[in-house]
């Protein structure tokens, strides 16, 4: 670990104050900035320890949105009566994550800037665009069973680990960032970004930006969703396919749908086309597994990945099945 | 009489180790002491054209860094025990020049005044490489396979002709069946405190072996073994990892010298999957061939294995299935590769886990190819002697094992057909196979001493792994005693005490609980001597025999009244203590008459010991020569698929064990439940993924190395013959710490098959293997 610099503001405003100078990160549950310094992944020469901003409250605002402040904890967040009730997938997303330790520290905004758990990214003696741009990818020839299959580029194929981004991409969540220059909101599917040319590149949050609060929108049938999570052991480990889904039936059609898939895409991996394929449809068996071949459309396997493209298809049918039922 | 062995007692540690008071390696701080931290290569062959150390230098708190250039010379191992501590890499010995011979070998150790300087500057030594080309997929090296020249005969083994019964066979099954390496992952990993006191050398050390590990240092620094004490009093596992001794002890003894205090050094979890052993990748081709009703004809096991270019280790696959099953024509080998990674070593049940696991499967295989009962084919080919050996197994009760198994997972109630069953989303299928690991024992000692206020000392330089030895040994010698538990203590870990047996291979109970008993009850028999022959004590003039000591007491067997405590004996007499040694060299058969307990046993007199000589040469146990000494068992297991998602449960386990006498059913419980664990792993989860491009270990964490967790749980249903073994010892236990994996990954895996119809030989069965 390189040495560096810890302050702790009070406010908000020194907070971000604070952090417009290069190489200054936020913290707040630590548990994944941590260890990738303790890795040598992350070098920054300062810490902002965000903690003690008000930033801790779950909110139901009067246009039937739920706002989330940034450091909410995951577990929190996970038990909060309304999420359990309106919005189940995000409840068994970020339960599906991680231990109950883990999930006692993390937060929300901290859970948005997960990085991924690719192996060579995690191991500073390998190549890793995403480390070291230029040096190369040394998974795309390399180990590559955990990879993803949707949203790789020539220069990285590594998977967003995000449970919790998963379900909020298919609620499509709202995320609030405040910095030197004011206040914007960011909508979901526009806050990672995929690798492409630039994989050093995760998220459209500029320098010095602090996530402050994400917020969902009212959709009227969120109380009908589900998150599968699909791996090799039952708990504590990142999904090697998962699928968030919500779905309005009504007299055996699909009205409405969202659908997200995790552990396959270089970001959260919301599926429009999966969407489209569902409204409309039946709800049984043909029309979600036309949604899953749709979402899948494009898929990119790698040597130790291709299984990935059909368990995600599973997987999402599955999910369907479980919210929708057969009709 | 008060009988204590086989009580389910809590560990006698166990309040020490919740409550963070039970000190490990890595948690002593003698006084001025620095923190080692090693650099490992990143190149898996070649040479170190230079190595930088200029800037790490720089780091404030560095006060000295070792490389191959200015380390002290080490001598290569002469006369230790290969058994005990043995050195891992032969030809490898630390920071000795400049050669790398795989990625992660041991090529500076950095020291500062704290873990966070000497880690951050060993991040800063700078190494440039001449690399040359390097191998490490077994697989794709199978043509540069050779027969190994260590163990020799043991290793190629062969009765009958095989090759003839092949031809003429009514039925066959020939199949290849693969295990990937396997990384051990204990708690705690590898550490060492090292600190010279002129030319002194203390060691604490993560071990499982403090008498090989002290050996060793002294023939590898160049010391009298005199001159050099190692500790382990409380170790977090080792499953053979800590059973050969790595550079890491030795390195922080050369550090400590180097920079002239004490230094600590602790193997990160990254660096221990490249730089503490591993367990092989195996390649096992099975042939099995039999009448048309199921008798064997045929067994051919055929194993390849990985070694590394500085030493040898064998994965002795094979050996096993030579004396499982009755049959005609065997034929077994074992070859092995040579790649640019780090040298293999034991791990936990080494040959049986990746051999039962072979076997087992094929077995199953032959069983469906027979259309006939899995447990039905091991019965007809049921081995009653060892025919490999030609010898008598010291004790077997396997058909009670099928049995009891059988009954406690409901297999009549299974349908034989794949794929036939079941519950809800998921298909349900039973699988079995049989259990066995070796039943060791080696030359051990121990001294017993009891103290005027009637508490007792027993001292082994045995140690406990983590397993429970502390518990069960204090058992043993209180039942000896005749001491309530809570009077007797037993210490261990410490290289200054008797030789005791190093924790490999199963062996510690039946070694060291041997001449533990026998130390303790010479003990009470000097005691009843010197009662009978005082005039003061109501046992004066008695026969010895007729006295029985039990709960801190001597008495006479036929007026229970009539007696006196032992500490009344030793004030009387005016003594302090009493103390014998003893040392497992003498037929274990219990001594004849009817109060060994009360006589102190024909053993143990004849094995009290002069103090001054605690060496122990080899176990004169003449019943090992006699009788084959195998553990054996039953595992029954019901899986749960997903055929849609390829996920598998493991929703019950049983496991039927015949290990001897059961000392402690709760420990032994425990110890089982851990092996079936590490078997769910071996089978469903486990495999280290290595780099195909420069055999670097990719899955370096435990969140890339997938262990099994609590979810992946199923019901345990763990019990025992708890039949004595007669020849192991007077004590009649067999070891447990290994025979729990065996025979387990089989039975996991034959469940997928019936649950499914898909037969997967490549572990582990992950589930892209089955969707």
């Amino acid at each position: 670990m390189e040495p560096f610099k810890l302050i702790h503001p009070n406010d908000q405003h020194a907070a971000i104050a604070s952090s417009g100078a290069a190489n200054v990160k936020f913290i707040a549950g630590g548990t994944n900035l941590i260890d990738l310094m303790k890795l040598d992944i992350e070098k920054p020469a300062q810490l902002v320890d965000i903690n003690s901003l008000k930033l801790q409250t779950i909110e139901a605002l009067p246009n039937g949105s739920v706002r989330i402040g940034a450091l909410v904890k995951n577990s929190d967040l996970a038990y909060h009566p309304v999420i359990v009730k309106n919005y189940p997938v995000l409840s068994e997303a970020l339960l599906s994550g991680a231990s109950p330790q883990l999930r006692n520290m993390a937060t929300v905004g901290g859970n948005l800037l997960q990085r991924t758990r690719c192996p060579y990214f995690y191991d500073t003696s390998f190549p890793c665009n995403k480390r070291v741009p230029g040096s190369g990818c040394s998974a795309i020839n390399g180990y590559n069973r955990n990879n993803a299959v949707l949203g790789t580029s020539t220069q990285c194929i590594a998977t967003h680990p995000s449970d919790m981004c998963v379900a909020m991409a298919a609620l499509g969540a709202i995320v609030h960032v405040e910095g030197l220059t004011g206040k914007r909101q960011i909508p979901f599917h526009e806050f990672h970004l995929l690798p492409e040319q630039t994989p050093q590149y995760e998220t459209t949050l500029k320098h010095g930006e602090l996530i402050t609060a994400v917020e969902l929108p009212p959709i009227r049938y969120s109380a009908k969703s589900h998150y599968l999570k699909v791996r090799d052991r039952h708990s504590y480990e990142f999904a090697l396919a998962s699928a968030a889904v919500a779905l309005n039936v009504s007299n055996g059609r699909i009205e409405a749908a969202r659908v997200a898939l995790g552990g396959v895409g270089t970001k959260p991996w919301r599926s429009v086309e999966a969407e489209k394929a569902l409204v409309g449809a039946a709800a049984d068996e043909q029309s979600y597994r036309n949604a899953a071949e749709a979402a899948l459309n494009g898929a990119k396997p790698f040597k130790d990945n291709a299984f990935k493209i059909e368990l995600a298809k599973r997987t999402l049918v599955r999910a369907l099945k479980t919210v929708g039922g057969m009709s | 009489m008060n009988e204590i062995i086989g009580k389910p007692i809590d560990r006698v540690d166990g309040k020490l180790k919740v409550s963070g008071g039970a000190t490990y390696s890595a948690e002593y701080f003698p006084k001025n002491m620095v923190y080692g931290v090693l650099v490992l290569s990143t190149i898996p062959r070649g040479r170190i054209r230079n190595i930088d150390t200029s800037q790490a230098e720089r780091v404030k708190g560095v006060v000295g860094i070792m490389t191959y250039k200015n380390s002290m010379s080490l001598h290569f191992p002469q006369g230790t025990d290969p058994g005990s501590g043995k050195y891992a890499e032969k030809d490898l010995l630390p920071l000795q020049n400049n050669r790398i011979y795989y990625d992660g070998q041991v090529i500076a150790a950095v020291m500062a005044e704290t873990f966070e300087k000497a880690e951050y500057a060993a991040k800063l030594v700078k190494v440039d490489y001449e690399t040359e080309s390097a191998i490490f997929d077994l697989k794709a090296n199978i043509s540069k396979s050779y027969k190994p020249s260590s163990g020799g005969s043991q290793l190629q083994l062969k009765r009958g002709d095989a090759d003839a019964a092949w031809q003429n066979a009514e039925v066959k099954m020939e199949q290849t069946y693969t295990t990937p390496v396997y990384h051990h992952n204990a708690m705690e990993p590898h550490a060492s405190v090292a600190e010279w006191n002129g030319d002194q050398l203390m060691v604490y050390d993560a071990t499982q072996a403090v008498a090989g590990v002290k050996s060793l240092l002294a023939s590898m620094l160049g010391l009298p073994p005199e001159k050099v004490k190692v500790v382990s009093l409380y170790i977090g596992g080792g499953f053979g990892s800590k059973g050969f001794t790595w550079p890491n002890p030795i390195v922080t003894a050369m550090a400590a010298k180097m920079v002239n205090c004490p230094v600590k050094l602790v193997l990160s979890r990254q660096q221990m999957f490249t730089t503490a052993g591993r367990r092989s990748e195996t390649i096992q081709k099975i042939a099995l061939a039999s009448n048309s009703s199921g008798k064997l004809t045929v067994i051919k096991h055929d194993t390849i294995s990985e070694s590394s270019f500085v030493d040898e280790f064998v994965e002795t696959a094979g050996l096993a299935t030579s004396m499982l099953y009755s049959c005609p024509n065997v034929e077994i080998s074992h070859s092995l590769v040579r790649l640019n990674k780090v040298t293999p070593c034991p791990t936990r049940a080494p040959g049986e886990a990746p051999g039962t696991y072979a076997i087992e499967a094929a077995m199953d295989e032959l069983a469906y190819q027979l259309k006939m009962d899995p447990i039905q084919l091991r019965l007809l080919n049921y081995a009653e002697m060892d025919e490999q050996k030609q010898k008598q197994f010291s004790s077997k009760n396997l058909k009670e094992c099928y049995q009891r198994g059988a009954d406690a997972i409901g297999w009549s109630q299974r349908n034989p057909q794949p794929r036939s069953m079941r519950k809800g989303n998921y298909l349900v299928g039973y699988g079995m196979a049989t259990a066995t690991y070796l039943a060791n024992r080696i030359a051990s000692a121990a001294k017993a001493t009891l103290y005027a206020d009637g508490h007792a000392e027993i001292l082994s330089a045995t140690q406990d792994i983590g397993t429970g030895t502390y518990t069960i040994m204090t058992q043993i010698a209180a039942e000896a005693f005749g001491l309530p538990v809570d009077r007797v203590t037993v210490k261990l870990g410490d290289s200054d005490y008797p030789r005791g047996a190093n924790s490999g291979g199963s062996q510690v109970t039946a070694s060291v609980g041997p001449p533990i008993r026998a130390a303790a009850l010479a003990v009470i028999g000097k005691l009843i001597s010197l009662a009978v022959s005082d005039t003061a004590s109501p046992l004066h003039g008695r026969k010895e025999e007729d006295i029985i000591a039990d709960n801190g007491r001597m008495y006479l067997k036929n007026h229970t009244d009539r007696g006196e405590s032992y500490t009344e004996v030793l004030n009387r007499k005016g003594l302090q203590k009493l103390e014998a040694q003893a040392k497992t060299n003498v037929s274990t058969r219990e001594p004849q008459g009817s109060n060994a307990v009360a006589t102190g046993g024909a053993d143990a007199a004849a094995e009290e010991e002069s103090k001054t000589n605690p060496a122990v040469q080899e176990d004169q146990n003449v019943d090992r020569k006699l009788y084959s000494f195998h553990s054996f068992g039953a595992q029954f297991v019901k899986v749960l698929v997903d055929p849609d998602l390829g996920t598998v449960k493991v929703d019950k386990a049983v496991a039927v064990m015949d290990i001897g006498k059961v000392l402690n059913l709760k420990t032994a419980k425990s110890q089982i439940m851990g092996g079936m664990i590490f078997a769910i792993g071996m089978a469903l989860l486990e495999g280290t993924a290595y780099d195909p491009n420069n055999g670097r270990v990719v899955t370096r964490d435990l969140a890339q190395y997938l262990v099994p967790v609590n979810a992946d749980m199923p019901q345990f249903d763990i019990q025992f013959i708890d039949q004595p073994d007669p020849y192991i010892s007077p004590i009649g236990a067999k070891g447990i710490g290994e025979i729990g994996i065996t025979g387990m990954t089989a039975a996991i895996v034959n469940a997928i098959y019936h649950a499914t119809g898909k037969r997967v030989r490549e572990l582990p069965v992950t589930l892209d293997k089955l969707i």
